[in-house]
């Protein structure tokens, strides 16, 4: 056996240390800009809490959370929250009874039923409805959408929580629509061919073979679609009436948390006032209640994860 | 075998087809299928063997532009299934197909199967248990699976997912049972399972089965017919397909000169 002989690392073999100084600060760079989405959510996060808190110091969490009246800004101030509460579930829940069924037809006949010239031409008529201010939107509610349902319910006032909710309703369609279709689409071609091989007819194949393959995806869209009707601001703000009001009759006028907030940002109220805090209160259940949601559909999901 | 005379299930008659961009994919084939006898179609990919397999239920039908020329007869019926005043539907109701890669429903195994049922309207639980414990049974999968009938047909293994294709397309006593290059994405053991299941369904119905291995057509074919490019070059018994090609092309390619 021979002695072992000392090696060297030869300088064609040696770390090249500019090469890796230079990788190195495009990883920083990458992740930097990676970190500015992440960091923004957890500083307004922490700014909500913070102002929150000092929101919570004046009122007590029972009250906020079982007062029936929301008047922060009177004279005989009550912080209730449920009426806005309430207000946002009623606008959101009829947007989705217009959307859901709407969009999800859509959905199925896009890919399914109409031709491919057809779906070329419709598709992106139907994503341009994503591109229309929500403000052009609020006034359709309440200058147009709610005259008609007047003249079908004369009782029913300029400001009320159906007009603005089919509206929002309207507007959410093409979320559904679009996302439900790739969904849809991505199912593959061979499970379709199965199920006409079977003697299936094309609304056979898409009802029972296609949707519930597609299911996960077609529920991350209702699920998104409910994170946009709870978070929509200015058809609600416009249309749905700025008076907070405990009920869940959609023939009623009621604020939405996120009109609230915007009628009050709008106004000029001291930095620090109660009046100024309770805007983040409102705007944290906000957060909760549309974390949730993304939770639960990310629960969803899963359970309902496709595998072909 | 072909000494005892069997009657025709169906036979193709001067087919031409034709896929939407004006490609002829078949030309001019004309073929028996006899009534419970397996036929095998061989040749090298692309030579039109699948394209002639899916004539047999109209599956062409689902894409626009796709065309048919000359007849595929059915019997006793004696009626050209692909003529414009046939629905194809019903040709599927009574012709089944069995894929390249199993393609089970996202169902439980139980849903599974009785998919043909319920499309053709049957809601009654006790027939449907019975087609469906009937079915699996005919694809030698009612011992793996009876036990777990309504998990996902997901989870079950490649060859059991194919062997329930297979039941879902007994499970409506089809006559006539296209397979498609049926074993190609299973292990050796799966692939026997399904040979060994496709020789004891020969008694129920006609089997019409595309395969790229030329052993497998030589072990559970009774009849062989071998195409390139869209035409059919011959067709034989098996046996003599295998022993004794009566073409030069036929030998070069199962001789593996060729292909």
């Amino acid at each position: 056996m021979q002695a072992p002989v000392q090696l060297t690392i030869s300088p064609r073999l040696a770390k090249n240390i500019r090469r890796n100084v230079k990788e190195r600060m495009i990883e920083l760079i990458l992740m930097l800009a990676a970190l500015v989405a992440v960091a923004t959510t957890f500083a307004i996060v922490g700014v909500l809490l913070y102002e929150s808190l000092s929101f919570f110091k004046t009122v007590s969490v029972v009250e906020f959370f079982t007062d029936t009246q929301w008047t922060p800004l009177f004279e005989e101030a009550h912080y209730g929250i449920m009426p806005l509460v309430s207000g946002t579930l009623t606008t959101s829940a009829i947007a989705l009874a217009v959307a859901v069924p709407i969009g999800t037809i859509a959905a199925i006949f896009l890919s399914e039923f109409a031709s491919h010239k057809t779906r070329e031409t419709i598709k992106p008529i139907l994503e341009l409805l994503v591109g229309v201010p929500t403000v052009v939107f609020g006034y359709f509610a309440l200058f147009f959408v709610t005259p008609l349902l007047q003249s079908i319910y004369p009782e029913l006032p300029s400001f009320n929580m159906l007009g603005a909710g089919i509206v929002m309703g309207i507007m959410i369609i093409p979320y559904i629509a679009s996302m439900s279709e790739d969904a849809m689409r991505a199912v593959p071609m061979s499970m379709r061919e199965g199920s006409y091989a079977m003697g299936a007819t094309r609304f056979q194949t898409a009802i029972k073979v296609v949707t519930p393959a597609a299911v996960s995806g077609i529920v991350a869209a209702y699920i998104l679609a409910i994170s946009r009707a709870v978070g929509e601001t200015m058809v609600v703000a416009i249309a749905a009436g700025q008076q907070p009001n405990l009920t869940f009759n959609p023939l009623e006028s009621a604020a939405t948390i996120t009109a609230y907030i915007v009628q009050v940002a709008m106004g000029d109220l001291p930095h620090g006032s109660i009046g100024y805090q309770s805007i983040f209160a409102a705007g944290l259940v906000l957060m909760a209640m549309t974390l949730s949601f993304n939770i639960i559909g990310h629960w969803v999901r899963k359970k309902y994860r496709e595998s072909y | 075998m072909a000494t005892v005379t069997t009657a025709i299930k169906a036979e193709a008659r001067d087919l031409n087809f034709f896929y939407s961009n004006g490609a002829r994919a078949l030309k001019g084939i004309s073929m028996p299928l006899y009534e419970n006898k397996i036929t095998a179609l061989i040749g090298p990919s692309g030579c039109g063997k699948s394209t002639f397999l899916r004539c047999f239920n109209r599956m062409h039908d689902l894409y626009p532009g796709n065309k048919y020329q000359g007849q595929i007869v059915m019997h006793p019926d004696n009626t050209n299934v692909l003529d414009a005043g046939v629905d194809p539907i019903e040709v599927r109701m009574r012709i089944s197909m069995v894929f390249q890669k199993p393609n089970p429903f996202p169902k439980s195994i139980y849903e599974n199967v009785a998919y043909g049922l319920r499309v053709r309207g049957e809601n009654n639980k006790r027939i449907m248990d019975d087609k469906v414990e009937e079915a699996l049974k005919g694809a030698a999968l009612w011992s793996e699976v009876k036990d777990r009938l309504h998990d996902l047909a997901f989870n079950l293994s490649g060859g059991q997912q194919q062997r329930l294709c297979i039941a879902r397309a007994l499970a409506t006593d089809p006559e006539i049972m296209l397979f498609d290059e049926p074993t190609s994405a299973l292990d050796p053991i799966a692939t026997a399972n399904i040979e060994e299941l496709m020789v004891e369904l020969r008694s129920k119905l006609t089997i019409l089965v595309v395969t790229h291995n030329m052993q497998q057509a030589a072990r559970v074919s009774d009849y062989t017919a071998y195409m390139y490019l869209g035409e059919l070059i011959e067709y034989d018994d098996t046996d003599k397909i295998f022993t004794n090609p009566g073409r030069k092309e036929t030998e070069d390619y199962i001789t593996g000169k060729f292909g």
